[in-house]
């Protein structure tokens, strides 16, 4: 029997790794599979409290979550062999194209 | 024994996590998405939901890794393994980072004292198919019906971005 609590430490320590993937990492693909990795860990604890509730609805948002992270990905990379296409450059910081 | 295999999954889970953050190569953080990835279905699996967990293995690792794997691919990656990580404002994200560490953790140990008594985590049997299926195609069905016109934009815009210019 584990705690509710072990699953929502476990969720709030991936989503920090994820948060330091995002601020951290130059390379936009390490920021994208952190920010893969952050909708992850609010997966787990969507689950952990339908599981709580005996409810299904938990799970069904965590299927809506899995399906909107599958457009993200494929618009993102996208955009991403785009922007190879025209700078050259996988850095963010170096991607300053629309700065004013 | 849920509790040591949870214990393990989570290990796990958390060390290929970091791996993903630390690792040089892109291709190694992608391999360790895949095995984190497959710890969190484990622990989908440990929270009763089996649709959930072939949904995160199908998706996740069968689609979302392959799009990375491919992409990184097709692009030269060698230069940015040399800095992999940001110079500047270093000092300030790893502030945020330490931040917000502290305050999860904070409102996880002190939010015991509001925790609501009644409630243990089931551990009962599975989670039926069919009461998912029953609820997400009556109650759920208009989200679930914007869900896939969503999938679908996204197919297009994704096909119309990569797509070079033809003049």
């Amino acid at each position: 029997m584990v705690p509710l609590s072990w699953y929502l430490a476990l969720g709030a320590a991936l989503f920090i790794i994820g948060i330091a993937g995002v601020l951290l990492r130059r390379n936009v693909l390490i920021v994208l599979m952190s920010l893969e990795l952050m909708l992850n860990s609010v997966n787990i604890n969507l689950m952990a409290f339908s599981n709580m509730h005996g409810d299904v609805r938990g799970q069904i948002i965590a299927i809506f979550v899995i399906a909107i992270t599958a457009a993200e990905v494929a618009i993102a990379l996208g955009i991403l062999v785009a922007l190879v296409r025209t700078k050259a450059t996988l850095e963010v910081d170096e991607v300053t194209i629309m700065k004013g | 024994m849920e509790q040591a295999f949870f214990l393990l999954f989570a290990i796990v889970a958390i060390a290929s996590g970091l791996m993903v953050v630390v690792a040089r190569n892109p291709i190694h953080s992608a391999l360790a998405l895949v095995v984190c990835f497959v710890q969190v279905a484990a622990i989908f699996l440990l929270l009763r939901a089996p649709v959930l967990a072939v949904v995160q293995i199908f998706v996740y690792v069968g689609a979302v890794i392959i799009l990375f794997l491919f992409v990184i691919m097709m692009l030269d990656v060698r230069k940015e393994t040399k800095t992999p990580f940001l110079k500047r404002w270093r000092a300030i994200a790893v502030t945020i980072v330490t931040l917000l560490c502290v305050e999860m953790f904070a409102l996880l140990l002190m939010g015991g004292q509001w925790r609501p008594p009644s409630y243990a985590l089931q551990a009962g049997e599975m989670g039926s198919v069919r009461e998912l299926s029953t609820t997400l195609f009556t109650e759920f069905l208009f989200p679930f019906e914007v869900a896939s016109v969503v999938l679908l934009v996204a197919l297009v815009g994704a096909i119309i971005l990569t797509r070079r210019e033809v003049r």
